[in-house]
């Protein structure tokens, strides 16, 4: 009798299995929980330490000009060229492949049929898997001297770097309206052209009006993929940290300072927390990026 | 008539961009491959690269790719399908489900220089690893998993309901369903998804400079005692892998034929992503092919 009870009152075999299962799940999750939590921690902290270890002001950071946290007495620490250069290409760049990406992926939709996006697809797809430092060789091979050539100057500078960068989104930006494209609804495109309308009204007054949630996340999607690219921008942006005056002369972006300069200083100094209050303003970039494409994304679902 | 007149511009006015398009992309894989490929040789595959003369090799480059390629793999695929499995399986649909998929997708927006960064204050400062194989492959790990993690989420969500219903209708464990049912029936997507970001992960250089170092020792590939300095499979050395490599003579190479040699590292990059997407691709067929029954 007790033997029976027992066993009704024990969980079995399957159950205990099944909670174990669980556990091993649920660990797996904490530990890339806790891996975001302790990367948000440690920039954060390591970050913020320019301003409260080191006394620099905050409202300097953002608008002084001249970058310089070695010099001495008084080490200046103004931001301000690399925030520029950043936003400087990321901006180029998606404008310049905007158009683009939307008659690309309106190709491949509305208008090859199945042909064209079989063969489009897939080497969209391999571009998107391409390294981004093969991208900088080509920038700097390629993109640098037609650049000087054209546009005067050294050739390294703003311009170049929306160049690369602008091949390097291309693809992202595209693939991902593509899909977006391919959720508008096919009535949506049956109606238009029912009502008599060209293709071209069709695509311009419905389709893509329809999409519009879809393109602004994709745009953003690769605006966050440019803003935080490392080394094809390095490679072929100059790194002068001084406010860019022009597009063709030497300038700098946030991740290139950092590539170059984080070998370069010694950990706990003030020119290396600079360098992570750099790091900071760029993990907050790529937070907001992630915030916008949520939002846009709730409104436009279908 | 006007608009008809609009439709045919339009028309050609998108043909012409996808042709610039098209004409970029051509010429990219074009100048890639063209310039690179006649410096693939075998000994350029093989030798050693060389600092100041012509004629260096990307032998060690190479190997240390595909090993932290294979390590970060080992490290990143238990934890992504435990943490698939959490989210196609057991989650419930509330807060903290929620705020498990942000947080899986801030990791998956962060710039991989701020990831490598965190490695290397983390791995190579604070736990006092030094530059090495195993602070690069853990912080590759940190930039693979939520890819991959999505990856067999959606691949496990693709598997039919049915099947697990016949696995629990068995009186199975929902735990035993999904490892000996679910997780094989989508394993074709699972293994696509692997590939796929091995790609990703073999041409990743900005989270690799600061973890796993920008030099390459002198390695004795007879030497297979893992703990000694020169043998290749010692997780402890500092390790270029090829795509940095390519970053680091473009930058600050002194060799004469910096040029050279980057075209032709380019071009086995660029052809290592080529293999792994369309090993992808067949691999994810073949798998299913073997599976089922279908033919």
């Amino acid at each position: 009798m007790d033997a029976v009870k027992t066993e009704l009152m024990k969980k079995s075999k399957a159950s205990r299995q099944d909670q174990r299962g669980k556990l091993i799940s649920l660990f797996c999750i904490f530990l890339i929980m806790l891996v975001v939590l302790s990367i948000l921690y440690m920039i954060t902290s390591k970050g913020l330490a320019t301003f409260f270890e080191n006394k620099m002001s905050f409202t300097d950071f953002f608008t002084k000009k001249v970058w310089n946290p070695s010099a001495k007495p008084q080490p200046l620490v103004g931001a301000l060229p690399m925030i520029v250069g950043s936003f400087g290409v990321t901006v180029l760049s998606a404008i310049l492949a905007a158009p683009f990406a939307i008659a690309t992926a309106v190709f491949m939709t509305d208008i090859s049929g199945k042909r064209g996006q079989a063969i489009l697809q897939p080497v969209i797809e391999l571009l998107v898997g391409i390294p981004s430092v093969v991208y900088g060789f080509i920038g700097l091979t390629v993109v640098v001297p037609f650049t000087r050539a054209v546009f005067g100057g050294t050739g390294f500078g703003i311009l170049s770097g929306t160049f690369v960068l602008f091949v390097m989104v291309l693809p992202t930006v595209t693939s991902m309206y593509v899909d977006s494209l391919k959720a508008v609804p096919r009535f949506y495109r049956e109606a238009s052209l029912a009502l008599g309308a060209t293709r071209w009204q069709t695509i311009y007054k419905v389709i893509i009006r329809a999409s519009i949630p879809g393109l602004l996340t994709a745009i953003i999607f690769g605006m966050a993929r440019a803003f935080g690219e490392a080394l094809a921008v390095q490679m072929v942006i100059g790194n002068a940290s001084i406010l860019p005056q022009d597009l063709v002369s030497p300038a700098s972006t946030l991740t290139s300072v950092l590539t170059t300069g984080i070998g370069n200083t010694v950990l706990g100094t003030l020119p290396n927390n600079a360098l992570w209050s750099l790091a900071l303003v760029l993990l907050l970039m790529s937070l907001v990026f992630n915030l916008l494409t949520r939002f846009i994304g709730k409104k436009g679902a279908f | 008539m006007n608009a008809k007149k609009a439709d045919k511009i339009a028309t050609a006015i998108i043909y012409i961009l996808v042709g610039i398009v098209v004409l970029i992309l051509v010429a990219l894989l074009g100048f890639i491959l063209i310039s690179g490929l006649p410096h693939v040789t075998w000994s350029f595959l093989t030798s050693p690269a060389s600092a100041f003369s012509a004629g260096g090799g990307i032998g060690d480059q190479l190997f240390n790719s595909f090993y932290l390629l294979i390590l970060t793999l080992i490290i990143s695929f238990p934890i992504s399908l435990g943490a698939g499995i959490y989210l196609a399986e057991y989650a419930k649909k509330n807060w903290l489900t929620d705020a498990i998929r942000i947080t899986i997708e801030v990791l998956s927006s962060l710039p991989s220089v701020v990831v490598g960064l965190f490695g290397f204050l983390l791995f190579v400062v604070q736990f006092k690893l030094g530059f090495s194989i195993i602070s690069g492959a853990i912080a590759l790990t940190f930039f693979n998993l939520p890819l991959l993690t999505r990856n067999i989420e959606n691949s496990l969500n693709g598997v039919s309901n049915l099947q697990r219903e016949a696995g629990l209708s068995l009186g199975l464990s929902r735990w035993k369903t999904v490892t000996k049912v679910v997780v094989p029936a989508a394993l074709p997507g699972i293994l696509t998804g692997i590939i796929l970001s091995a790609g990703r992960v073999f041409g990743e250089a900005a989270a690799l400079i600061f973890t796993a170092g920008q030099s390459a020792p002198m390695l004795n590939y007879a030497n297979w005692n893992p703990l000694s300095g020169d043998s290749p499979l010692n997780i402890f050395r500092p390790a270029e892998t090829l795509a940095v490599h390519i970053w680091k003579i473009n930058t600050e190479g002194i060799m004469p034929d910096a040029s050279q040699v980057s075209a032709g590292a380019s071009a086995v990059l660029v052809v290592a992503v080529l293999i792994f997407n369309l090993g992808a691709r067949f691999a994810g067929n073949y798998i299913y092919r073997k599976i089922t029954a279908s033919k």
